[in-house]
């Protein structure tokens, strides 16, 4: 069992190593074979050890060295498994499987096939030591091999200077979140003496009382690690630009890996964050505004991929009002559905972008139906799940997090409101991609159909999508046991309806053209508004005038070193005195005949003063 | 094993390349190749004895037996003055570091230098044979003049094989730290001065002025002595300004050793002498010295983003890194100072890496202007892999000798000072922007020229990355190996400083 552990992140690491070594020398079958093949073999390690799992609930630990000793610091490399971490371990393997699968077919004519591979394997390495870590020091590692792979595979495509821009935009912004984490490491040892996730938690139970201010700190900076890494405001920017890189990638990014560690993070370390109910409330808060503020975005973009990418920050946004009201499994059993279905939406997506030669304006496309029908279905069954309709998996996942915020203490009832403002916004934007993407005229043919490689990933994702809901997640022993839920019929009714009324919506809109926003988005209000949605609320014209262009100005100022300039002064007055100096000998007898008898003068007074 | 031996290799190495050179243009590399070798087996050899059990403790050479090797016989008695050779881990590590990178030195120059290798490879050995003298010399005036012997052949190596203004860059690395040289000689005439005044003993050994002991203004003004000697080696901000120009026109040898392990001299001083002869002197300085390192991290980083030319890029990262030397050095506990010395080590192999990438474009490109580059990734695959490697190790990332570095230089400096750890912190950040700007305006991007015929990394280059990465890599994921070797050391130190700080 012990060596399954130990395989699975080191299967995928091995394949990385030996592709960026070897690949391409290999045929690229073969580099294919190995990629998908050790993700494969990862994922059924995963299930052979989640049978004996499963019986008995028991947490494994494995040891593998000690990283270092200085001291009382002295965190290990060793792997803590329990019902959460398997939970994680079996979305990065399975969907990251089937992605893999995915790409083979999908990266088919690109040059850098092995290469791609490498970074792809390398990236589901990190996040297999992210959730398997038992420190919380184990787990920056991955944390920050997550964010190293995503910049290499958003850039993958580095001839275009602006796939390298969203790269570094990537790496940059999460690194301000990272290095908020790795302060709240540094107080959480310099306060509680250890990094060992479960001691840690033990130990702030001891020391701190609930409210405690040092609490209150660490989780925030542990919660600025998340926001970055899971894409929420104000931290969110980057990951709208990420999908700069192959679409199967942002399937990867968004679903099994990257955006979820941040909410992995809160959920490890819930008991430290229920001792600070200000961040949990400023979890919850954070996260509703997210999900709104993305969804009004994802409602005006055209690209297909761009209103994926705020849905994306839209449903994390959910997942993080899930935590901040303490519904920690729900919004796990979220991030799990949601792995399901966006993984879908994005390899569906791409589908419809490798056969419409690489279209991503959805007014472009159109009339899809008939003529990529397993993609149709695909998205079909997506967006379902995204829009939370009844049935899929999305409405059992987003309907758990909405209870829990309906019974919330204080702001719960307002965070519900929101939760649904949120739901109604989703199921028209997801719809309102369907029907134009799908209905309506033909506006550019396909000129190839996904072979197997790509449908079989698809359907296996809508299986999930559709079923996922019925997975129970052995999450009962990680988190605290939570109350049974009542909420009023009437509750549960609004909870249903609501997605049914943005689905309506959008095919009023859309299809049967009942209703129409075409003159409120014209008037000049609508258009300023739908333009601010569609430059995702300005936040980077923001952050270029508040941080990246006075950046720039002190590099141009300084650039010179402003510090030589107090050398060369030295030097200046030097070659002055120099100059004086040299000019005393000048070689005329006169003028050193004359210093010469001044100075003997000179001297004789000086005796004469000390004689006397 | 002798200690003195390592340096006399490489002296007579030197000589011997040199000699060698009008035989054969080739025969001076491969002399100095197999100096360096030799010294690394002899080295190692004697290490690996020492690890199985058969190598003694010297117990004479002081109380402490951190020791573990130790040599000297009088040289000039009548001033108390030996010549004294020591090593513990500390020196180890360092030493270990010298003969590695001067190895990757000479193989990073092996088609470079065309006009008389003989001398280049002499000068090349002689400073090494001075750094090692530096990293062993227990008697402080033995140190002074390893101090000065690595510094000339180094002037030499600039103000000869350098580029287009190594005139100039020579003349301010030689007279900044020659005058700062002739502090350090100041300081340590004092300090012999006032221990001869205190026991009627003339010395200048370092177990004996370590008793030495310094109050008042004199004290004081010994230390900055010391402090400023090393840490415009090291280089600290301000006195940092002769390293941009001195590793842009240096030789890609000399870019190497210069920031591989010239610099680390400095932090060495500071750890072996600084610190530990002015315990109480330095702790009310640690303020001061810590603006100094946090101003460096942002300083050194924002300039290094600002800079076109490849090598001055990387010469301003490592103002950046030695930023988080200095911190960990006056933070003073056990982690902070662990961090140091991991920074060294781990800055000694990523940056001399870089620079070896930097000297590998000069010699395709012919420039070093990042301007005129862009799209290499397609031409170069193989160096534009590794220069990915090292510019992510170099940014900090988990998995590499950096990250163990910084992050143990936080932790220790968080216990003193949790502000001074955040301002620091700030380095991750701006780290993160010059080193990927780099990759960016030279791998990445588009394709500046398309009719380049470049040649990728042969073998000889891959061995030398690949040693490299894989010391990153073991440092990053088993740096217990080298703390192991330092702890007893940096407890050592740590505790005299604790029972001098403590004493009235």
């Amino acid at each position: 069992m012990a060596t399954a552990l130990v395989l699975i992140p080191l299967l995928p690491m091995l394949s990385a190593a030996l592709l960026m070594i070897f690949g391409r020398r290999l045929p690229q079958q073969l580099v294919a074979i190995i990629g998908a093949g050790a993700v494969a073999l990862s994922a059924l390690c995963v299930l052979s050890i989640a049978q004996p799992f499963l019986a008995t609930h028991q947490a494994l630990q494995v040891q593998l060295w000690s990283w270092m000793q200085i001291g009382d610091f002295s965190p290990n490399f060793s792997f803590y498994v329990d019902g959460l971490t398997l939970v994680m371990m079996s979305i990065i393997t399975g969907v990251g499987f089937l992605i893999h699968l995915y790409s083979t077919e999908f990266m088919q004519q690109d040059d850098s096939f092995s290469r791609y591979f490498a970074y792809l394997n390398l990236f589901i390495a990190a996040m297999l030591i992210l959730v398997m870590a038992d420190n919380l020091l184990l787990l920056y590692l991955g944390w920050e091999g997550v964010g190293l792979c995503s910049y290499l595979l958003v850039g993958f495509w580095y001839r275009d200077p602006a796939n390298g821009a969203a790269a570094r935009k990537a790496f940059i912004v999460t690194r301000v979140g990272d290095t908020a984490m790795a302060l709240g490491l540094l107080l959480l040892y310099t306060e509680l003496g250890t990094l060992e996730i479960q001691p840690l938690m033990t130990a702030a139970n001891i020391h701190w009382v609930e409210g405690d201010g040092l609490a209150i700190v660490a989780t925030a900076l542990l919660l600025g690690g998340a926001l970055g890494k899971s894409a929420q405001i104000p931290l969110h920017t980057w990951l709208p630009d990420a999908m700069a890189g192959p679409t199967p990638v942002s399937a990867l990014i968004h679903a099994a890996t990257m955006v979820t560690a941040g909410v992995y993070l809160i959920a490890r370390t819930h008991e430290l964050f229920l001792l600070a109910p200000p961040t949990l409330i400023a979890v919850a808060l954070i996260g509703l505004l997210t999900a709104l503020m993305a969804a009004f975005s994802a409602l005006v973009q055209q690209d297909i991929k761009r209103i994926l990418a705020y849905s994306t920050i839209s449903q994390i946004g959910y997942m993080f009002l899930g935590l901040g009201v303490g519904a920690w499994g729900a919004s796990v059993f979220h991030l799990m559905t949601h792995a399901f279905f966006k993984a879908l939406l994005f390899l569906a997506a791409g589908a419809v972008i490798h056969c419409l030669h690489h279209e991503h304006n959805i007014f472009r496309m159109g009339g899809l139906r008939t003529r990529l029908p397993v993609v149709f279905w695909s998205f079909l069954i997506g967006a379902a799940a995204l829009a939370a309709l009844p049935l899929t998996s999305g409405f059992f996942s987003k309907d758990a997090i909405l209870l829990a915020a309906w019974q919330a203490p204080g702001i719960g009832p307002l965070l519900w409101l929101g939760g649904l403002l949120g739901a109604l916004l989703t199921a028209f934007y997801s719809f309102r991609l369907v029907f134009i993407v799908f209905f309506g005229e033909l506006q550019t043919s396909p000129d190839k159909q996904p072979g197997w490689r790509m449908a079989l990933p698809l359907a296996l994702l809508c299986l999930l999508s559709l079923a996922g809901g019925w997975i129970g997640i052995p999450v009962r022993e990680v988190f605290p046991p939570q109350e049974e839920q009542h909420a009023g019929f009437l509750v549960h009714v609004i909870s249903i309806g609501i997605p049914l009324l943005g689905v309506w919506l959008a095919y009023a809109v859309y299809i049967s053209k009942q209703i129409s926003f075409q003159d409120a988005a014209a008037s000049p209000r609508g258009r300023r508004w739908s333009q601010l949605w569609l430059a995702g609320w300005r936040f980077d014209d923001f952050y270029s005038w508040l941080l990246v262009r006075p950046y720039q100005t002190i590099a141009r100022f300084l650039r010179n070193e402003p510090v030589d300039r107090f050398y060369d002064f030295i030097a200046a007055i030097s070659l002055q005195f120099n100059h004086l100096l040299s000019n005393l000998q000048n070689g005329r007898l006169r003028w050193y005949a004359t210093s010469m008898i001044m100075g003997l003068i000179l001297m004789l007074i000086l005796g004469m003063e000390g004689a006397t | 094993m002798m200690l003195w031996l390592l340096i006399v290799l490489l002296l007579v190495g030197g000589a011997f390349a040199w000699l060698a050179e009008r035989r054969d243009p080739n025969a001076p590399r491969w002399i100095s190749l197999g100096a360096i070798a030799l010294a690394l087996f002899y080295f190692l050899a004697s290490i690996a004895n020492f690890s199985s059990g058969q190598l003694q403790l010297v117990p004479d050479a002081s109380q402490a037996s951190t020791w573990l090797m130790h040599y000297r016989v009088d040289w000039i008695p009548r001033f108390g003055i030996h010549f004294e050779l020591a090593l513990d881990g500390l020196s180890l590590v360092m030493v270990a570091l010298t003969l590695i990178l001067g190895g990757v030195a000479v193989v990073s120059s092996w088609d470079e230098i065309d006009y008389r290798p003989g001398f280049f490879h002499a000068n090349l050995l002689w400073t090494l044979a001075g750094v090692l003298g530096v990293f062993m010399a227990l008697d402080l005036f033995l140190f002074f003049v390893f101090w000065e012997v690595m510094l000339v052949p180094m002037y030499l190596l600039i103000a000869i094989w350098g580029h287009e203004q190594k005139a100039y860059a020579a003349m301010k690395f030689f007279l900044f730290t020659q005058i700062s040289g002739l502090l350090m000689l100041l300081a340590i005439l004092s300090l012999a001065y006032m221990h001869h005044s205190a026991t009627g003993e003339a010395s200048f050994s370092y177990f004996d002025l370590l008793g030495t002991r310094t109050t008042g203004t004199a004290g004081f003004w010994i230390m900055l002595g010391f402090f400023i000697a090393f840490t415009v080696k090291l280089p600290a901000f301000p006195f940092h300004t002769w390293l941009p120009d001195a590793h842009t026109q240096a030789p890609t040898a000399g870019s190497v050793i210069l920031a591989g392990i010239l610099l680390k001299t400095g932090a060495y001083g500071l750890i072996r002498f600084t610190l530990p002869l002015f315990p109480e002197q330095s702790a009310a300085f640690a303020p001061v010295a810590m603006t100094l390192g946090i101003t460096g991290i942002i300083y050194g980083a924002v300039l290094a983003f600002a800079q076109t030319d490849f090598k001055r890029l990387v010469a301003y990262s490592s103002v950046s890194h030695m930023g988080f030397v200095i911190l960990g050095i006056y933070a003073w506990n056990s982690l902070a100072l662990q961090g140091a010395v991991m920074q060294m080590l781990a800055h000694g192999l990523s940056t001399a890496a870089l620079f070896m990438t930097a000297g590998a474009l000069q010699h395709r490109l012919h420039t070093r202007d990042m301007r005129l580059m862009g799209g290499l990734w397609n031409d170069m695959p193989r160096m534009a892999a590794t220069a990915m490697f090292f510019a992510i190790a170099s940014l900090g990332l988990p998995g590499m000798g950096n990250f163990i570095a910084e992050f143990l230089v936080l932790l220790g400096l968080f216990e003193v000072s949790p502000l001074a750890a955040a301002l620091a912190a700030l380095g991750l950040i701006s780290a993160a922007i010059y080193a990927l700007i780099m990759m960016q305006r030279t791998f990445l991007g588009s394709d500046a020229e398309t009719d380049r015929q470049l040649f990728d990394y042969g073998p000889r280059e891959m061995s030398t990355m690949a040693v490299m990465m894989i010391g990153l890599l073991w440092l990053g994921i088993y740096p217990q190996a080298v703390f192991d070797l330092t702890q007893p050391v940096l407890d050592s130190l740590s505790s005299f400083v604790a029972d001098a700080g403590a004493r009235p």
